[in-house]
């Protein structure tokens, strides 16, 4: 595990909080304002940074994240724009992981987006279309350059397949809390914390919920039986909606601090 | 450093579900449940006699199988003097070869006691197909299909509504079959509970390239016997276009271990794979992965994929099938790029030849065949599927040779 991940967990742990990990595509809306927008995360609160990979064809997000991922490719967002932007917000204090599906890094080359990531400091790669079955030459090349991999488990796994899933994953374990696509809803599944207990049958890793959180409300309420909340949705929305970047800035650092208050229970 | 290919390769070809390094699963793992549910059941009626006979059942009369072989002597004048026939698809019900393909689904769904089918279409030729496979069997059925396509054929839309079908148009990214599936996979991971997604060609996770294969080879087992019958020995070359690769695996399932019978398959070349507006994926594509597989994709440098471009709908897509990418490295395939004009050309020859108005999307494998008469010489032997008829794109056609179009 990744020394600087493990400690976002172990340091929430010890505040006896689950940790909250916020989710932004980068480039979003542009490279410059990408970066402001992650430091606000980080300045007011969000432990941990998930900074999304614009793909072309993001089949497992809802319309927020597909519109803000649309505005990021056309801002000219590459995958070493990306990884600029990983760099200059893990030099601003962030702990950062790339969420990105698999085309992008393969691409890329698997060595060499794990040696590039390792030295823009990012901690970890979450892969959401990756399955372990076909993981071989990135758990590999992710062992090699010392970053966690990061896989998901659903509701719909089986307790067979989240053994392979948690055997397979480093870091913490990305428990998608509903069936469907990202996007902010009115209640996190009631299939979450089973999902959550099932996980914990199999594994010591620190388990993180995402899927559907949005409020401070929602946080304090999965913090009871998560190790992190996961936003990612909310904080797109908060930016679609702002008139202007300082607006968004506003937003963002409103939406942090309450889901910060969240996680330590405090909403 | 590069990508590690080697090792991608000695890693993955071993698992099932692949073929070669291509094929696999990239999926959200809220799927593999159900992609597991779907192999398991596929397996088991794959040696269940009661299955067979009901497919079988349903292919004679229902889609009135075994589909005929034509000999095609006036448009074989356009080939070199080769002898061409034609494997008559554009004969079954619906219109076209994807109903083998949906009835074997739509089956399995009823087997896995599920209610509801989904399915994404570009010419709209399988939507029509599950619709009617819906219809037949009680399944609800929503069919996603990109905007773009929805004007492009809009007859079609109006044949599935017609079988009880919602027809969603989708508004994102090129609004063409790329985004449809990325529309049908939302939905799926969505309802899976409940819903099958009855992919319509030989691309997506695995098991989908194999079984919608398995389901179309009944094209490739009856194609060899009725040439064996008519002329006494196998074709030199097997021909079909392709999009996703469906009809194509069908053909060329039957004479795959046939080493003498080429098999030729032919993608859009658009408007030239020169100017870039095309989906000519092995003349310009690279292995990467798409919709759940890894294949040949147009894609740029990042990975990100580029927008397909055909006249053809049901051609217009950035993958392909795994399977084709793994024939195309290996050899035993070839696969060539024909453009918008070569397509409509041929189009036009075998109406006025044959009096058989062929789908755009075949009118590519006819180009291909004119070409590789010329290449085979006179008397050479060539067995083309004649995918589907070209009634949904009268209007398409009327465009391009300038024929008004009444009142309208």
């Amino acid at each position: 595990m990744n020394p600087r991940l493990a400690a976002v967990f172990e340091t929430a742990a010890a505040e006896d909080r689950a940790a909250l990990i916020g989710y932004l595509p980068a480039g979003f809306p542009d490279h410059t304002s990408s970066i402001e927008l992650f430091n606000a995360m980080t300045d007011a609160g969000v432990d941990a940074i998930e900074v999304g990979l614009p793909y072309s064809d993001p089949l497992m997000d809802g319309p927020a994240i597909q519109e803000a991922v649309s505005i990021a490719l056309k801002s000219g967002t590459t995958t070493d724009v990306v990884l600029d932007i990983l760099e200059q917000i893990s030099a601003h204090g962030a702990t950062a992981l790339v969420m990105s599906y698999w085309n992008p890094i393969e691409r890329y080359g698997v060595l060499r987006f794990a040696e590039r990531l390792a030295s823009a400091h990012g901690v970890g790669v979450i892969t959401p279309d990756l399955t372990p079955e076909e993981a071989g030459p990135w758990s590999a090349a992710t062992d090699a350059f010392g970053i966690d991999r990061v896989f998901l488990v659903a509701p719909s796994s089986t307790q067979v397949r989240i053994k392979t899933v948690t055997t397979a994953t480093s870091g913490f374990v990305y428990a998608a809390s509903t069936m469907g696509v990202t996007g902010a809803r009115g209640q996190v599944s009631s299939a979450a914390p089973q999902l959550v207990a099932r996980v914990r049958e199999s594994t010591r890793l620190p388990i993180a919920v995402g899927l559907g959180v949005s409020t401070g409300a929602q946080a304090k309420d999965v913090a009871q039986y998560a190790d992190g909340v996961i936003v990612g949705s909310a904080f797109v929305n908060a930016i679609l909606q702002a008139t202007d970047h300082s607006a968004a800035l506003r937003a963002v650092t409103q939406l942090a601090t309450e889901l910060s208050a969240g996680v330590r229970g405090e909403a | 450093m590069t990508i590690n290919q080697e090792r991608i390769e000695e890693v993955t070809e071993a698992l099932p579900g692949h073929f070669g390094p291509y094929g696999g699963r990239f999926v959200p793992e809220a799927l593999t449940a159900a992609l597991d549910e779907l192999d398991a059941a596929f397996r088991a009626a794959m040696t269940d006699p009661a299955f067979a006979k009901e497919l079988s059942d349903l292919e004679r009369d229902y889609t009135g199988r075994p589909s005929i072989m034509t000999r095609a002597h006036r448009f074989a004048e356009y080939c070199g003097g080769a002898h061409i026939y034609l494997k008559r698809e554009d004969l079954n019900h619906t219109g076209s070869h994807k109903i083998n393909n949906v009835l074997g689904q739509a089956l399995l769904t009823r087997r896995m006691g599920k209610k509801r089918v989904i399915a994404e279409t570009g010419a709209g030729q399988h939507g029509v197909a599950s619709a009617t496979a819906a219809a037949l069997l009680g399944l609800e059925c929503t069919v996603y299909m990109g905007e773009e396509d929805t004007k492009r054929q809009a007859l079609n839309v109006a044949r599935m509504k017609l079988l009880g079908a919602d027809v969603i148009p989708v508004t994102t990214g090129s609004r063409t079959l790329k985004d449809a599936i990325n529309e049908a996979m939302r939905d799926w991971v969505t309802t899976v509970d409940r819903t099958h997604y009855l992919l319509g060609t030989v691309t997506g996770p695995a098991p989908f390239p194999e079984m919608v294969r398995t389901f179309h080879s009944v094209i490739g087992r009856e194609a060899r016997e009725q040439i064996l019958t008519l002329e006494g020995r196998l074709p030199d070359a097997a021909v079909a276009c392709v999009g996703g690769g469906s009809n194509a695996m069908g053909l060329f399932s039957g004479f795959m271990d046939d080493e003498s019978v080429q098999l030729r398959g032919y993608e859009a070349g658009g408007e030239g794979v020169e100017t870039g507006r095309h989906a000519a994926r092995f003349a310009a594509g690279t292995p990467g992965v798409l919709h759940g597989a890894r294949t040949y994709v147009m894609q740029d440098e990042w990975g990100q994929t580029i927008s397909s471009h055909s006249i053809s709908a049901g051609l217009d897509y950035p993958g392909v099938g795994p399977e084709h990418a793994w024939l195309h490295d290996t050899g035993r395939a070839i696969y060539e790029a024909v453009n918008d004009d070569e397509a409509m050309n041929a189009f036009q020859i075998l109406s006025k030849t044959e009096g058989i108005i062929p789908a755009i999307e075949t009118a590519h494998a006819l180009a291909g065949a004119m070409r590789l008469g010329q290449e085979l010489g006179p008397d050479s032997l060539i067995v083309i599927n004649l995918s589907g008829r070209g009634d949904k794109d009268v209007e398409t056609a009327a465009r391009w040779f300038n024929i008004p179009l009444g009142d309208r």
